[in-house]
């Protein structure tokens, strides 16, 4: 079984997993308006990092959050990253596009290579291997970790680092904006007033390994699918094609009522939402709680995956699904079970799952003590 | 097991290892091999240099294979890796908002600037409900590539994989290297 033995989020609510699983279980959020930032012409609502709080001229933003990440996950183990029977998995789907900017500098041009990226991260921790990059749009996260079970069952690797990350700029926010995709408040996932999504800065770690036997307490990646929409490259299929069956295939024949919650992608764009809805609804999976945490950290983007797989443990390690915040009043056409409010569970498992451009779907399956 | 090869460069096209004709080289040839070899999909034309690449070595691929009957299958993934991610959509959009007194963002030049939309292209294209992936490595790796594909075939469902090499520096430097992966 693939367990999951550390991990970490750094993101504007917190630089532990503790941290951030606290600010969020009170309803803390850092999304704010930005007006004027990055001389973009209109303003926006973001969770960003505090920009000055990096000063580690050798690496860029993204590759410095990249580096604390995987640096606090392993503090707690005693893993060896720099044997080579451990491989470094990045999720990323923008990494330093900031560089194309011909405004900035400092850096070489070369590292805007998402593999660049990687080895700067690899080469910081002294790991042998080539680091490979998960860039499959805003599922990345779940693929990323789908790649390092894949590796792990494979019996190759002791280890997999899993790191995903993004960071926000005036490429990645003009993109949305141009899109329309953005919404001028704060997100309101699967609301009937939602009119977009935020975007937020983060970089989550998790670290797995292969154990024959696990604990009560261990988390175990039990499956994940990816599969697409085969429909169109901007938009969800109006039937959820691709997330449905994501889903069945991650839920595989675990019983629904097994679920303490399904952690949606939400973005809280109209399309989105709604076609999860619909995709949940065909997996027979419209009983299960439903939650977003797009309206804590915005939409992390590459990290998304990684960032809402660990809260959703810590979660239901409390014996809690977590509040969707921004959510009042349901707006999508097939009922779903959601709420505001922090709700009690004594579940053991969830879904964690993502759609994307390129019409790409992910879905995770997650169980505390494994498949029994 | 590998079955049938795609290999495109700005200089020539291999099928099988066998070359195959075309007029043109860089930038205008990926066009001269669509209207050659495909020609009854018109979107074609709103890719990026990176998705016309992918589509067309695919295409290629495909047509070897035959049998191309478009029914919606689940069993077939795409797999692509690369070096420059999206990069030539990435410049082309970045001098799009590079300059504040001159400032138009535009969603089909964003949308390029992902570089799994290749992935995408060739799902739609042939009605493949199945895993799409894309990774970036810093450099061509067979080794690295063909375990990958391997390791997919763990999904419950896949049988096959169009994988390989698709790569886009810019419009005048490209390379791609696919081939059909059967379990």
């Amino acid at each position: 079984m693939i367990v999951c033995v550390a991990h970490n989020i750094i993101s504007p609510l917190g630089s532990t997993t503790a941290e951030n699983y606290a600010a969020v279980k009170s309803g803390k959020s850092a999304l704010r308006k930005y007006n004027g930032l990055w001389s973009l012409p209109e303003p926006f609502v973001a969770s960003l990092l505090d920009r000055n709080a990096f000063t580690d001229d050798r690496y860029t933003i993204d590759e410095q959050i990249v580096i604390t990440s995987i640096s606090k996950a392993l503090e707690n183990t005693d893993i060896d990253v720099k044997s080579s029977k451990v491989l470094f998995i990045i999720s990323t789907t923008k990494g330093n596009v900031f560089l194309l900017d011909k405004r900035e500098n400092g850096f070489p041009q070369e590292r805007v290579r998402l593999g660049m990226m990687a080895r700067e991260v690899t080469k910081h921790f002294g790991n042998p291997n080539e680091p490979i990059v998960v860039s499959n749009a805003c599922i990345s996260g779940v693929c990323a970790q789908i790649e390092a079970m894949r590796y792990l069952e494979n019996g190759e690797y002791d280890y997999v680092v899993v790191c995903g990350v993004d960071v926000q700029s005036a490429f990645i926010v003009s993109g949305f904006q141009s899109f329309k995709a953005l919404s001028p408040e704060e997100c309101k996932p699967f609301d009937a007033n939602r009119c977009g999504l935020n975007l937020g800065d983060a970089a989550a770690t998790i670290i797995y390994t292969k154990k024959d036997e696990v604990s009560e307490n261990e988390w175990v990646a039990c499956r994940g699918s990816i599969r697409n929409d085969a429909n169109h490259i901007s938009g969800p299929s109006r039937v959820g094609e691709g997330s449905f069956r994501a889903l069945r295939v991650a839920l595989g024949d675990l019983k629904p009522e097994k679920l303490a919650l399904i952690n949606a992608h939400g973005t809280a764009t109209l399309y989105n939402d709604e076609m999860e809805s619909i995709a949940i609804e065909r997996a027979g999976l419209a009983g299960v709680p439903v939650n977003s945490l797009k309206g804590y950290y915005g939409h992390t983007m590459g990290a998304a995956g990684v960032l809402e797989t660990i809260i959703s443990m810590q979660a239901v390690d409390d014996h809690n699904i977590l509040g969707t915040r921004g959510f009042d009043t349901l707006g999508v056409t097939h009922p779903l079970d959601i709420s505001n409010q922090n709700r009690a569970t004594e579940k053991r498992a969830f879904i964690k799952l993502l759609s994307g451009f390129g019409g790409c779907n992910a879905a995770l399956l997650m169980e505390k003590g494994g498949l029994k | 097991m590998m079955k049938h090869s795609v290999i495109i460069t700005p200089e020539h096209v291999l099928v099988d290892g066998n070359p195959l004709e075309h007029n043109e080289s860089g930038s205008t040839m990926l066009t001269d091999l669509y209207r050659k070899y495909i020609g009854d999909y018109p979107k074609f034309f709103k890719m990026d240099t990176l998705s016309k690449l992918g589509f067309i070595a695919s295409e290629l691929l495909l047509n070897i294979e035959g049998n191309r009957d478009f029914e919606p299958r689940e069993d077939r993934a795409v797999i692509l890796f690369n070096r420059n991610a999206s990069l030539q959509a990435d410049t082309h959009y970045q001098s799009t908002i590079q300059n504040p007194d001159n400032f138009f963002p535009s969603p089909a030049a964003f949308v390029y600037t992902l570089p799994n939309i290749v992935t995408g292209e060739i799902a739609i294209r042939n009605k493949y409900f199945g895993e799409t992936s894309f990774i970036v490595i810093e450099n061509y790796d067979e080794k690295i590539i063909e375990k990958n594909l391997r390791l997919a075939f763990q999904d419950p469902i896949t049988t096959s994989i169009i994988g390989g090499w698709v790569d886009c520096e810019d419009e005048e430097h490209f390379e791609a290297k696919i081939f059909l992966m059967e379990k």
